[in-house]
């Protein structure tokens, strides 16, 4: 595969998206481009993903400029996985879109920005450059804003206005963090910083700018900082709450490991002591809200948080373990949370509303979307043998290891928080005396079943089978150990 | 020069954050708007301002202008101009469709499936 297959992961989505705008009248022609796009997607990126396994790290220069002075996109076997699962949870939240949107929804350019979104996904997995990475931010983020606010209910209103607002603020943050890095290396080029960096060593200045890095990123991931998250991600369709459950966070997790590896790894007692901890209050924070609320969109949204915290809180150990353990989490939750909240908006539209309260015995009519949400429960909160023990396993033995038991102990025992917020759910929709008719019963509700299957699938193909995933988990934390990898890659030479 | 920058990006970074405390919705966007311009003026300052012919276009100046911080506020000019473009119609149909223009009020708002 030459480097200039690259592009295509952004080529892609972005031309497809274009050409749907002047298909706008026709719903069957915007979703054959969809679904044509997304198969591409998924086929280009797992090609990717194997010449980078065998090839070791692309990298291609923009335009023709060498590399510390053009724009570089690199794909190393982190951002080639990542490309991978937000393909795999692209083409899945399409098709159940084609089944819960609403029609007004797909005449209004829905499906263009789902794949604007997702460009702009995979512009930030791909970038080298450090203000590349903030325009792909943008290009994501404008289209998230759109995609939350489309339909235009009132609830959608204002909580488009909330998180826009926060964005609006994060934004110019990132740009002033950009500012000072500049001022101080003289370079934007991720892997030229990253020398730059080393070379010079990491400062009170330069560690006090990876501290607004790591403000600016947790704003975006839900870091600590989460308080648009609940209700942006429940105001939103469920579909499109699928789509930013499963990429949006991860995209800000994403920076955080690739600024802290490879950028500025030289610090830990200041940079990862506050990740470690500001993982730890996010995990309290998100596990307390996900208990407290008894409506289903808001213990979903919740328990997106606590997945960040405890990700981040593996970041901030920065072993080989612990980031491995990392990789494999955030892997497995873009899976688990895009199979989450497509069940349960199945769930809110098979009973029309969102309070647990109200729903009763649904499982004896959908005795498939039952079975289907306590494998994704039992896969979000960590039983084996599905993806999520696998993760938590390697993430919770990292921190015995690196003897962060507190840390660790939060970690364990969130997760029971979770797993008892997500029976909730399950117990009071599923069981019971059914309050569905026999008549209303099989009217709702379409779509779910071929992508919900897809991702569960997935899920426990991951925790049987993560023998054949580890390989190429450990091919990417090779880079991140070895930062002067990367930097060769991009640099070339010595 | 660029110490006289550095001042007025304070200010605008004052002004900025004072008005996105504020709940009414116009106020917030016109905060954001100036905290944007002021981390564009930042990043100007933070660039250097060096006097010199443009880059690129000869070969015989002596001393050439950074083009990189002018790029870099180019490209974020015109998405904080989408943003604010985007917010302001955003608020304007939240207006339309709910005639409060004031966050405190939008509380009260619930979910409707």
């Amino acid at each position: 595969m030459s480097p200039n297959a690259l592009i295509l992961p952004l080529l892609v989505p972005l031309s497809a998206g274009i050409a749907m705008v002047f298909a706008r009248r026709s719903r069957v022609a915007q979703r054959w481009i969809a679904m044509a796009a997304a198969a591409l997607l998924v086929f280009i990126s797992f090609r990717l993903a194997e010449a980078v396994y065998q090839n070791g790290i692309l990298s291609l220069n923009l335009g023709g400029w060498p590399a510390p002075f053009g724009i570089v996109l690199v794909a190393d076997m982190l951002s080639a996985l990542l490309v991978l699962a937000s393909s795999i949870v692209l083409i899945t939240c399409l098709i159940y879109a084609f089944g819960a949107l609403e029609e007004r929804h797909e005449h209004h350019y829905v499906y263009p920005f789902l794949l604007f979104l997702v460009c702009g996904v995979h512009g930030s997995f791909l970038t080298g450059d450090a203000f590349n990475l903030f325009v792909f931010f943008e290009v994501m983020l404008i289209s998230s804003y759109v995609l939350l606010s489309l339909g235009g209910r009132r609830i959608q209103l204002r909580e488009s206005i909330k998180y826009v607002a926060i964005n609006m603020v994060a934004s110019p943050l990132f740009v002033i963090a950009i500012a000072y890095l500049y001022a101080l290396t003289g370079t934007l080029n991720m892997a030229h910083l990253a020398e730059r960096v080393a070379e010079a060593g990491q400062d009170g200045l330069l560690t006090t700018v990876s501290l607004l890095f790591l403000i600016v990123f947790g704003i975006k991931a839900a870091l600590f900082l989460f308080v648009w998250l609940p209700g942006s991600y429940s105001a939103a369709p469920a579909p499109i709450a699928a789509i930013f459950a499963a990429l949006l966070t991860k995209v800000g997790i994403y920076a955080i490991l690739r600024f802290f590896t490879l950028i500025f790894p030289h610090e830990p007692q200041v940079t990862h002591t506050a990740m470690i901890w500001l993982g730890a209050a996010t995990m309290i924070l998100g596990a307390l809200g996900a208990v407290s609320h008894w409506g289903i969109r808001r213990i979903l949204a919740y328990n997106v948080i606590v997945s960040v915290g405890f990700i981040v809180f593996a970041i901030g150990m920065a072993g080989a373990d612990a980031l491995a353990g990392a990789l494999y989490y955030l892997l497995h939750d873009m899976i688990a949370k895009a199979l989450l909240f497509i069940l349960g908006g199945a769930i809110i539209q098979i009973a029309g509303t969102d309070r647990l309260r109200d729903i009763a015995g649904l499982i004896r009519y959908r005795p498939l979307l039952g079975w289907l949400f306590l494998l994704a429960v039992l896969s979000v909160a960590g039983i084996p043998p599905l993806s999520g023990f696998v993760g938590k396993f390697m993430i919770l033995e990292a921190g015995v290891r690196h003897g962060q038991y507190a840390v660790a102990a939060v970690g364990l025992l969130t997760s029971l928080l979770v797993l008892y917020s997500l029976m909730k759910v399950f117990v009071q929709s599923f069981w019971g005396e059914t309050f569905l008719t026999e008549s209303e019963a099989f009217f709702t509700g379409k779509g779910f079943h071929a992508p919900a299957l897809i991702l569960a699938f997935l899920t426990a193909a991951m925790g049987l089978a993560a023998n054949g995933v580890l390989p190429y988990i450990s091919a990417a934390v090779d880079v991140m150990a070895n930062p002067e990898l990367y930097i060769r890659a991009v640099l070339g030479g010595s | 020069m660029e110490t006289f920058l550095i001042i007025v990006c304070g200010v605008l970074f004052g002004c900025g954050t004072y008005m996105l405390l504020s709940r009414q919705v116009l106020k917030i966007i016109f905060g954001a708007a100036l905290f944007t311009h002021a981390a564009h003026l930042l990043l100007l300052a933070m660039g250097g301002l060096k006097k010199g012919a443009p880059p690129l276009l000869g070969e015989e100046a002596g001393a050439y202008a950074d083009p990189i911080p002018q790029a870099l506020i180019l490209t974020s000019i015109v998405i904080s101009f989408a943003l604010t473009a985007f917010m302001l119609v955003l608020a304007y149909r939240t207006y339309a469709e709910t005639g409060m223009s004031d966050l405190e009020q939008m509380k009260g708002l619930e979910y409707e499936p």
